[in-house]
């Protein structure tokens, strides 16, 4: 067993609202072995995204706060750096790609500077040795005429050019491990194939870790090797993505998956999941998706389910996840 | 084959844009072709799913059947009626029959407006009075769509995103509608949500006797809730099918690879897929001939030079491409 690269350990962040200090990320524990691809899948205010601020250190601070837990990187503690330490460490260490590239490019300078500068504010080469590896880059990420293209402001590259340059910038310092957030959601399906087709080839190459957080199950589905599903804060279920998709054991997995139109099934009527998710603010005793679940008992309402193991290193955080359920995917 | 009339014809619809240069003299440099050229029918109770990448004019489709833009060309009718040659008043009587709702029901639905009054502002707009009358018929409208009498006097702020959609739909059937256009419905919804109101939908289908231009990137939803598909490129539609075999055998070269670039849900179903290749080119300077040629990995001459048209091929489906016939699955039906 390798000793974990990224080690998350109960891990609560919190925002705070008009309305007091609430959890958005709840008590998250999971680790990251190095090379391997760990998708994080859930719905709007889940906390996966906060989840990738808090490991980055970009928490918007105030409201956000990470108010007790671990993340250490390596075995380096991450809660409690300074910025400085956590601008070492973003980069070289753990590289970074959001959703939306339009707004993390600068605008007004062209896209070969920005690659430019990032490697050298973390390696001290010459300026042309920096350009020759950013046109290196470039065509590594499958960009054509890479050399004029250096040249280039974001706004004149499309969407998808635009995450390929975010991608290329990411991998500038060879990180060990590379957090995608949403990194092809806000992009068409012909180009997000594209995307993830490249990601995946760099990944077997260089042997980074991913983490690649999406609300799209397909996406998980045919990139990642570990899943795990958060629902309102919390962690639901863990496990490899076969285990999960195959046999989902907790009934908000077990929802989505039913709920997910599928191009194979066909069904007349979609299965749903009842009622909306939880707001921030709501505090719940017991298990977050109880109001939803069928299968609730008042030892749901009472008490924070643990997470079981329910076989083969699978975990779902569920009283009940032995029940068969109804709507359950065979 | 039916011989009954489709409720909804349209034909030749086309939407050009003027680009235009210069500060203080502006001058016509271009045209962006958003839509071209486009036509389709949609039968009583049917739902015919429109998709396409951005750009490839599907939700200007939406707006032009609406007349919230002037067409270029092409006419729209609405049981034999053709929308265009109305005059203003007679385009608001005939707008009762068709509806649309929108993406964002945030950004659609007066944040200063009570729920009950959302949803009956259609009616008042078309002479409705005021009262108990039109309060009741807020009430049965906010049931219908599964949201309670009770949260009529609630602003939309008040409403989650997927009770916010609910509303939109509410307003949309009001006038009691024949034909409602969904653009981009549910796509910005939470998967679980989601599933409720595409259920809602077909309800609504089912009960209302609708008919549906179901707009959307997401093939899968589409796949779910139509009866057949058009595929755009462009401001062209590529191929036009119903959904059975559109997504078992697309033929288009376009819609092939559309299909395969959908991430699947199932990783025992994960495959390497060949992938389409580059951009789409600018609806400004769209390529000569075939405007797929640029991306297409079975391009010939005949591409590059001449523009296929959008020819039956048998069995309800329409393909624009110069070898359908190559992609053609082999029918094994003469039924029809």
């Amino acid at each position: 067993m390798h000793p974990p690269l990224l080690s998350v350990k109960a891990l609560t962040t919190t925002f705070r609202t008009e309305a007091g200090v609430f959890p958005a990320v709840d008590g998250l524990s999971f680790d990251v072995a190095p090379g391997e691809v760990l998708g994080i899948v859930g719905e709007s205010g889940s906390g996966k995204s906060v989840t990738a601020l808090s490991i980055l250190g970009l928490l918007p601070d105030p409201p956000g706060r990470i108010a007790s837990g671990s993340i250490r990187f390596e075995g380096q503690e991450i809660v409690g750096m300074s910025k400085t330490e956590l601008r070492a460490l973003r980069g070289p260490s753990i590289g970074m790609i959001f959703q939306e590239p339009m707004t993390s490019l600068n605008p007004v300078f062209r896209i070969g500077d920005q690659i430019i500068e990032t490697i050298r504010a973390h390696e001290p080469v010459s300026k042309a040795q920096a350009r020759q590896r950013a046109i290196g880059l470039l065509d590594r990420v499958g960009i054509s005429m890479s050399e004029r293209r250096l040249d280039d402001y974001p706004h004149q590259l499309s969407g998808g050019m635009r995450q390929r340059v975010m991608i290329a910038i990411a991998l500038a310092c060879s990180p060990r491990l590379l957090l995608a957030d949403e990194p092809t959601t806000a992009l068409d399906v012909t180009i997000q194939a594209q995307l993830l087709d490249l990601l995946r080839d760099i990944q077997r190459e260089t042997n980074m870790a991913v983490v690649i957080i999406t609300h799209n199950m397909g996406v998980i589905a045919e990139f990642a090797d570990r899943v795990l599903v958060m629902y309102a804060g919390r962690l639901a279920e863990q496990g490899t993505v076969d285990a999960v998709f195959t046999t989902p054991r907790h009934p908000y997995t077990q929802g989505l998956l039913a709920s997910t139109p599928s191009l194979e099934r066909e069904e007349t009527r979609l299965a749903t999941i009842p009622g909306v998710l939880p707001q921030l603010n709501e505090t719940l005793p017991g298990c977050r998706f109880a109001p939803r679940c069928a299968r609730r008992s008042d030892a749901c309402l009472q008490s924070k389910p643990p997470m079981v193991d329910t076989g083969q290193g699978q975990l779902a955080a569920c009283f009940h996840w032995d029940v068969s359920a109804p709507g359950a995917v065979p | 084959m039916s011989t009954v009339q489709p409720l909804v014809v349209v034909e030749g619809l086309a939407k050009h844009y003027p680009v235009r240069d210069g500060l203080l003299i502006p001058r016509e440099i271009g045209q962006v072709r958003a839509v071209d050229g486009v036509s389709f029918s949609v039968n009583e109770g049917e739902t015919l799913g429109l998709v396409g990448e951005s750009g490839c004019g599907k939700s200007t489709v939406a707006k032009l059947l609406m007349r919230l833009v002037e067409p270029t060309a092409g006419r729209v009718c609405i049981d034999g009626q053709d929308l265009a040659s109305l005059a203003p008043t007679e385009l608001r009587h005939a707008r009762r029959a068709l509806q649309i709702v929108f993406q964002d029901p945030q950004a659609s639905l007066n944040p200063r407006m009570r729920a009950e009054d959302i949803v009956v502002e259609p009616l008042v707009i078309q002479g409705a009075q005021r009262g108990a009358a039109l309060r009741q018929r807020a009430a049965e409208l906010l049931e219908m769509v599964g949201l309670s009498a009770a949260q009529g006097g609630s602003y939309p702020h008040e409403f989650s995103g997927g009770q916010r959609q609910r509303l939109g739909i509410a307003r949309a059937i009001a006038p009691k509608p024949r034909f409602i256009v969904c653009d981009e419905a549910v796509s910005a919804l939470d998967v679980s949500v989601q599933a409720q109101i595409i259920n809602l939908l077909q309800d609504l289908q089912r009960d209302l006797k609708l008919s549906y231009l179901f707009i959307s990137h997401d093939l899968s939803v589409v796949k779910h809730i139509s009866d057949r598909v058009a595929v755009m490129y462009l401001g062209k539609i590529v191929e036009i099918a119903d959904k059975q075999s559109l997504y078992r055998s697309p033929v288009h070269p376009y819609t092939r690879a559309l299909i395969a670039s959908i991430p699947v849900a199932h990783p025992r179903l994960r495959q390497a897929r060949s992938r389409l290749v580059g951009d789409m080119p600018s609806p400004m300077a769209p390529p000569t001939g075939c405007a797929f040629h640029t991306r297409c990995p079975h391009t010939a001459d005949v591409c590059r030079s001449h523009e296929p048209m959008l020819l039956d091929q048998g069995g309800g489906r329409r393909v624009a491409c110069h070898f359908a016939e190559r992609f053609a699955p082999v029918l094994t039906t003469t039924s029809s």
